[in-house]
């Protein structure tokens, strides 16, 4: 770090404390954390969920979560310290000095305005400037975020353009009013790959340009690698390690650091097997009167191996899933289990049929009854298809959680009151109680951290070996099929681009959608973002 | 911090904070917190159920007794005097929560029975059952309530049974709506769907997987709607087709004793008479509103944002 910077430190938290109020308890979030953040400089936050990376990106400009508290230390912005200010003098700050992009561009936009407006609304709301000038302003600023037309993309409203765009569309909102610090949370998360590649790029460029100092919070540290000055890596409230991105990447002092760099190097050797266990032959699929969804999908899944099905979102991954367990009946086509064709419609399958293909959805948020307890969760399977009641029961239900990791302290428990990763466990519990041939993963861990999604990962890997499940895994994350997979689907459009072995697809020459896929998978290399934007001019 | 150990564990995962306690000890935390509104309703309830509940022991004398002197006034023998018949106003008021509650309570029971469970199976079926319950609701709310209801009473006959079949059929159109509308937010959850895909029955579906999720607007409903069908006897009584004399009614007792309040120049009390009918089923839905408020904080999200 050179000497200019260490005299311009704009933002500095002293030994920071904050406490969460729940279930009738404060507890600590952030325990005592020094941060630094000099002029023009991008630090990333990383970290697993629960370790406090945006709590502690919010308290950079001062402000608590409801129902959060700071309990010691301080933010000095400048010669002023921002837990000592009431509400309305951090008001003057918020908008103007600092400013925030949130994770979800889509639920942070107000549908009912025009984008043009709601970028600029701040900066009219606090006076900076007059109302013409701020909107010339948004025009240089869409252009030089590289929207398509920039003078009138302003003019619609955001459900009229897409994620990607609405996201650079807040990152201009949030430079519109020339702030000293931006805090960028997990900006990319709900991104395809292939659209965060751009966003990524516009992102660095304008804080660049702009000389404005970021904090970047993320859990996907090839993210952070392209885009940070500075790491610095969280958990549990704590500061584990704090260097340069390069020092960081190369040299991690710490073990948990390593841990979590060694995410990336999950490797499983492909298995042929000749057997298949599904085969789907040529189906097309509409939803209502709609347009085709899927076209002459054909795909053969062997036994106890993984197929993992990859594209981006639209591309008829998740609705080949609904084909197959019949929530869907094809237009035309017929799939094959076991030797056996299954009739189409979900009703009229047996309840054999359906105890032998189980499915585990991307959000287990959504796909666990949030008032049903854990035991019955992945009791109800036991219940339904085996008979089992009473110990036998509840025995079964503590072998399953020790299965998945877990163990009996967690049986009384509700979805609320676990962790994301736990909660994902318990869904591949509830398809295990069923005994399944077949496990359709849908973007099982896309939504979880990480370290959380090794841990998913191995987890499915050794239940593989140790049950012979044959899985079919549907992800956008290059780096999973990677991991587990033994043959890849890559589809695009409701079309199959390609199929075969994995070995097959990673190795040249590809299609061109296959290589514009592979080639927009964020790496380590922190020189990975300049690469591929140089190759692609 | 034996936590930090520096090796990952899927048990040690940070998830919201849990503290094991039992239905009571929580029970216990949500009441010491409630607002005084919320305990004043909470014991008007109790005061009305425990006088409905007791009535032959607390009342002097019998809902039906009559007595020598037609609108007696205000004294130690009749408290509140007696109306035209002669009958203590006191007892009568007494006894009066208990038939005005009760069939108020079994109403509106029915009422959610009918208006919920056709909901739910609207909000999980869709397609056409959910079109023809709907369209049929409609056109039952498009016709004014009361007098559909006065309508229909004198068509069959005003016996109490009729009252609460006719009030609950018109008033479940109400339910019906709420029911399916938030049925089927939870109907297209994910876990509705792992049910559907398990093989699932409908009847475990709406009663298990839907149900409890949709509880606290239900509820909430359940008191207004409950305030409402007390409303609508009293009216109903008022008007003469409610509950049959000389079973007593607070409604039917407004407008037997109305005539006395053109005596207030002379004796005041007389004149208050007809409103302690009326102030009974006053501060009842007051009282009721007071708690359903205090139940739609608890459960709604506004809880947090006031924090």
């Amino acid at each position: 770090m050179s000497k200019n910077r260490e005299n311009s430190i704009l933002l500095e938290m002293k030994n920071i404390s904050i406490e969460g109020y729940s279930d009738e308890v404060w507890h600590p979030i952030i325990k005592g954390v020094d941060l630094q953040i000099h002029r023009g400089e991008v630090l990333g936050l990383i970290g697993e969920s629960g370790a406090g990376k945006s709590t502690l990106g919010l308290a950079a400009m001062g402000f608590v979560r409801a129902g959060c508290r700071f309990t010691g230390g301080s933010v000095l912005f400048g010669d002023q310290d921002l837990t000592k200010m009431n509400e309305n003098e951090k008001r003057e700050l918020w908008g103007t000095k600092f400013s925030y992009v949130a994770q979800s561009a889509a639920a942070a936009f107000n549908p009912a305005h025009r984008l043009i407006n709601q970028t600029i609304e701040a900066s009219i709301s606090h006076g900076i400037s007059k109302t013409e000038t701020l909107e010339q302003e948004a025009i240089t600023l869409y252009e030089e975020m590289q929207l398509p037309n920039p003078t009138e993309i302003g003019d619609r409203f955001p459900h009229q353009v897409s994620g990607g765009q609405l996201q650079r569309t807040m990152t201009a909102m949030a430079m519109s009013s020339k702030p000293d610090l931006i805090i960028f949370d997990e900006p990319t998360t709900a991104l395809d790959v292939t659209t965060q590649v751009n966003v990524l790029a516009t992102i660095r460029n304008i804080v660049k340009e702009h000389n404005t100092a970021a904090i970047y919070i993320t859990h996907d540290l090839a993210v952070v690698a392209q885009m940070a000055d500075r790491i610095q890596v969280l958990r549990y409230g704590n500061t584990i390690e704090e260097s340069e991105t390069n020092k960081m990447l190369k040299t991690p002092k710490e073990d948990y650091t390593k841990s979590l760099w060694a995410v990336r190097s999950i490797k499983k050797k492909e298995n042929k097997n000749k057997e298949k266990i599904l085969t789907i032959n040529n189906i097309d699929a509409s939803y209502g009167s709609g347009p085709k969804v899927l076209q002459n999908v054909s795909i053969e899944v062997p036994k106890g191996g993984t197929v993992a099905i990859v594209g981006e979102s639209g591309s008829g991954k998740s609705t080949t899933a609904r084909v197959v367990t019949g929530l869907l009946p094809p237009d035309k086509g017929e799939i094959i289990f076991q030797g056996q064709k299954l009739t189409p419609n979900l009703s009229d399958r047996s309840k054999e049929d359906l105890r032998k293909i189980q499915m585990v959805y991307q959000s287990p948020d959504t796909s666990m009854n949030p008032k049903h307890t854990v035991r019955d969760i992945i009791g109800r399977p036991l219940e339904f298809y085996h008979n089992m009641k009473g110990k036998e029961y509840t025995n079964r239900v503590i072998d399953l959680l020790k299965m998945i990791e877990l163990d009996e302290t967690f049986i009384d428990r509700l979805p609320s009151e676990l962790s994301g990763g736990q909660k994902q466990r318990i869904c591949i519990a509830r398809a295990l109680a069923a005994e399944p041939d077949l496990i359709i993963c849908d973007e099982v861990t896309s939504a979880l951290d990480q370290i959380v999604q090794e841990g998913i990962l191995k987890l499915l890997l050794r239940l593989q070996k140790e049950l012979s499940i044959t899985y079919i895994f549907i992800t956008h994350d290059i780096a999973t099929v990677k991991a587990i997979s033994d043959e890849v689907v890559v589809m695009h459009n409701g079309l199959v681009v390609e199929q075969g072995m994995k070995s097959e697809i990673f190795s040249p020459p590809h299609p061109d959608y296959t290589k514009l896929l592979l080639s927009s998978v964020p790496e380590m290399d922190p020189n990975w973002l300049t690469k591929i934007l140089s190759s692609k001019k | 911090m034996s936590k930090v150990d520096n090796q990952y564990s899927a048990k040690d995962e940070v998830a919201s904070v849990f503290i094991k306690r039992t239905f009571l000890q929580r029970t216990f935390i949500t009441l010491k917190k409630a607002p005084f509104t919320a305990w004043l309703g909470m014991t008007i309830i109790v005061f009305y159920l425990f006088v409905a509940l007791f009535a032959p022991l607390i009342a002097p004398y019998g809902e039906a007794e009559i007595f020598k002197t037609p609108y007696a006034p205000w004294d130690e023998v009749h408290i509140f005097g007696t109306d035209r018949l002669g009958r203590d106003i006191l007892s009568r008021l007494i006894y009066g929560a208990r038939n005005t509650m009760g069939i108020a309570i079994l109403t509106t029971l029915l009422a959610f029975l009918i208006g919920g469970g056709l909901g739910l199976l609207s909000a999980i079926l869709r397609g056409w059952v959910d079109q023809l319950l709907a369209r049929f609701v409609d056109v039952l709310m498009a016709i004014p309530s009361l007098i559909f209801a006065l309508m229909l009473l004198s068509i069959f006959g005003s016996t109490a049974l009729n009252l609460i079949i006719i009030i609950a059929v018109l008033d479940s159109t109400r339910v019906f709506r709420l029911s399916r509308a938030v049925g089927m937010n939870v109907a297209v959850m994910e876990y509705v769907e792992a049910a559907k895909l398990r093989g699932e029955k409908i009847g475990w579906i709406m009663g298990r997987e839907i149900l409890p999720n949709i509880l606290p607007p239900l509820v909430a409903e359940f008191g207004l709607r409950f305030c409402y069908v007390f409303l609508m006897i009293a009216s109903l009584s008022f008007l003469g087709v409610g509950i049959q004399p000389p079973t007593a009614d607070w409604g039917s007792m407004v407008r037997e004793t109305g005539e006395l309040i053109q005596y207030a120049q002379y004796d005041i009390t007389a004149a208050l008479t007809p409103i302690l009918p009326a102030a009974a089923i006053g501060i009842l839905t007051i009282g009721v509103n007071f708690v359903v408020d205090w139940f739609l904080y608890l459960t709604s999200g506004l809880k947090d944002e006031q924090k």
